[in-house]
């Protein structure tokens, strides 16, 4: 069982204009076997929750704890965070030109188990899980994010979640940008690995057509940089009907 | 022995044709072809002096022959007053032939030593007609060298040449390169430079007949204040010719300064070419500085293709989130990033374990070798 506990989360990135506080007091818990989703209007802070968790450099944590079983998170670096159990699928994955995909994976793995992987069984591993997300395996031997399509990023990185079985998953607006083919392949994906390994998983999102594939045990409704209200699976039915409106407007 | 020719006015191609120092001035820095380098620092080089030579063992296909051999070329000229002494003041000439329809499997390494700290050289390759082969030469790393290598390649005749100059620190060399291309031959120029003070070369490539190709692949890494020059000229003056340079260099360091100038010229009666020039330059931290300078000279619009690119940029923080946030240590990530960068230019070095060794010196001169 891995627990993740994020307590009054307050976190600042800086602009051109001095800086801006974009996190004001989130708390909430992510536990192993459990999908807890955020769902929240643009720009109120729920992209940055999830770079704040990974440990984006841009931003500034200025209060609050974050502990993944006890463990002390903001303490550690970007790929101690990995190693330790977090992982975070990209909204906008970056271009690594020159570093092939196979490349990339076997040394992140190996980075993650601190021993390379066995060469045959690996080899395996890694086409099964590309032809479980229906890849092409010539995917394999392009360069990381270049020239992918918006929906290829998003398969790379469930891809990349198969592989390496993260405690924690963060998801962050993984349904973007995709068709509905697409966006049942990717959801396949994040199910088959939750059911093997228990992990817990956080789903940010914008829309609630993913929650169609992916089922929630919470609601997190997040807006103006913090958590506003918390329930059950309905709670993301009535956000599809009356859409954030009336969350907006309790803050004016 | 000096012949002077001059070419037209307004142009990128050199003025003066000579083999003699004397017709060439000796340059004060304001001169479009000198105006980044720190001509101060190469003083020496201006001026004749008694310096030593550059040889190589001999071995099947190398020999070392003095500047008078009757097989030398008897039309090469220098194009500037540096390699006009280099040339005046060697006393050895690194002879490398391949005979007509010679196929060389194997790399042909030639390992430059100099006689001296201070050191003349010239070098020439002559590739006979439907030959294929490969040559490696690998320059003396503990001297100063001034120098030239002159390349014929025959007739559908098949050459990669690969230049490694990894000199240490304090070292200064100046290369003049002349390529000449024959009709339908495929010449590979990859030239990979490390360090050095001081380190200035000048790549030209002229195309003999119609159809030949000619592509130009520099990798080159700066550290510290050093310097690095890599000026090209592609001489269209052939139709149905192809060029594509591509040049990438890394930085690193307060007072790294690194300078590229392409010029491409495509005369009028060089129809129908394909002609691509990029240069890109990574700069590692806030200290380095590159200069890049492609220069197009079209005199025909009736080309297949023309174009070139040139970006400069700061190592990617992005990158480095991404990777580290796959469980890959700050380290390594940089490792990728970095090997990533040159994969185009060192996966045309066909040897593999020159290729490992080569992208190992990159590393270990970035100070980023971490693994066993």
């Amino acid at each position: 069982m891995s627990k993740l506990e994020i307590k009054d989360l307050h976190a600042t990135v800086t602009t051109d204009t001095g800086d801006s506080e974009i996190l004001r007091g989130v708390s909430l818990t992510v536990e192993s076997g459990t999908t807890s989703a955020i769902m929240g209007p643009n720009g109120s802070g729920k992209s940055t929750l999830a770079y704040v968790l990974a440990g984006h450099p841009k931003y500034t944590v200025t209060s609050g704890t974050v502990t993944l079983d006890g463990e002390d998170v903001l303490g550690m670096s970007v790929d101690e965070r990995a190693r330790a159990g977090l992982f975070l699928a990209m909204q906008y994955p970056v271009e690594i030109p020159g570093v092939s995909v196979s490349n990339f994976l076997r040394t992140s793995i190996t980075a993650l188990r601190g021993e390379a992987p066995k060469l045959r069984t690996w080899t395996k591993d890694m086409k099964e899980a590309m032809s479980d997300l229906q890849m092409d395996p010539a995917f394999a031997s392009r360069n990381v994010n270049e020239g992918f399509s918006g929906g290829e990023k998003k398969r790379h990185e469930i891809l990349q979640l198969g592989l390496m079985e993260p405690k924690i998953a963060i998801l962050d607006e993984t349904d973007s940008g995709l068709d509905v083919d697409a966006l049942k392949v990717v959801s396949e994906g994040v199910n088959r690995f939750q059911q093997k390994t228990n992990a817990g998983v956080l789903l940010i999102t914008h829309y609630t057509r993913i929650l169609k594939y992916i089922k929630p045990d919470v609601v997190h409704v997040f807006v103006d940089g913090r958590i506003v209200e918390t329930g059950g699976p309905e709670l993301a039915n009535s956000l599809e009907a009356d859409g954030y409106e009336r969350f907006s407007v309790a803050k004016a | 022995m000096s012949a002077v020719a001059t070419a037209p006015a307004k142009d990128l191609a050199p003025k003066i044709l000579s083999r003699d120092p004397g017709d060439f001035e000796i340059p004060k820095g304001r001169e479009e072809e000198w105006r980044y380098t720190p001509i101060r620092k190469m003083q020496d080089f201006f001026i004749p002096q008694s310096w030593g030579s550059v040889g190589a063992l001999s071995s099947p296909f190398v020999e070392i022959v003095g500047p008078d051999d009757p097989r030398l070329s008897t039309t090469w000229m220098p194009t500037d007053r540096i390699s006009a002494i280099a040339f005046a003041g060697t006393k050895k000439v690194v002879l490398i032939t391949i005979p007509a329809e010679h196929i060389v499997e194997e790399s042909i390494v030639v390992n430059l030593a100099g006689e001296m700290l201070n050191n003349y050289a010239h070098i020439e390759v002559q590739v006979g007609k439907f030959s294929r082969s490969q040559i490696v030469i690998i320059h003396d790393s503990t001297a100063n060298v001034s120098g030239s290598i002159v390349t014929e390649v025959g007739d559908q005749a098949e050459l990669t040449l690969l230049s490694v100059l990894d000199a240490e620190a304090p070292l200064k060399q100046h290369w003049n390169w002349t390529t000449n291309v024959g009709r339908d031959s495929r010449f590979l120029g990859l030239s990979i430079s490390l360090g050095g003070e001081v380190v200035r070369i000048v790549p030209s490539v002229n195309y003999r007949a119609p159809g030949g190709s000619a592509e130009m692949l520099g990798a080159f890494l700066l550290e510290g204040d050093q310097f690095q020059e890599h000026r090209i000229l592609v001489n269209h003056t052939e139709p149905h010719c192809v060029s594509n340079v591509v040049y990438k260099g890394a930085l690193s360091g307060q007072g790294a300064h690194s300078v590229w100038v392409g010029d491409v010229l495509v005369r009028r009666e060089a129809i129908g070419i394909q002609t691509y020039e990029l240069n890109r330059n990574l700069l590692l931290n806030d200290g380095p500085r590159a200069d890049s300078v492609p220069n197009l000279e079209l005199e025909t619009g009736d080309v297949v293709s023309a174009g070139h690119a040139s970006a400069t940029g700061r190592f990617d923080d992005e990158q480095l989130f991404y990777l580290q946030s796959r469980g890959i240590p700050e380290s390594v990530a940089r490792q990728l990033v970095v090997r990533g960068f040159f994969v185009d230019v060192l996966n045309k070095v066909h040897d593999q374990s020159l290729r490992e060794n080569l992208m190992e010196r990159i590393e270990m001169r970035l100070g980023m070798v971490t693994h066993a």
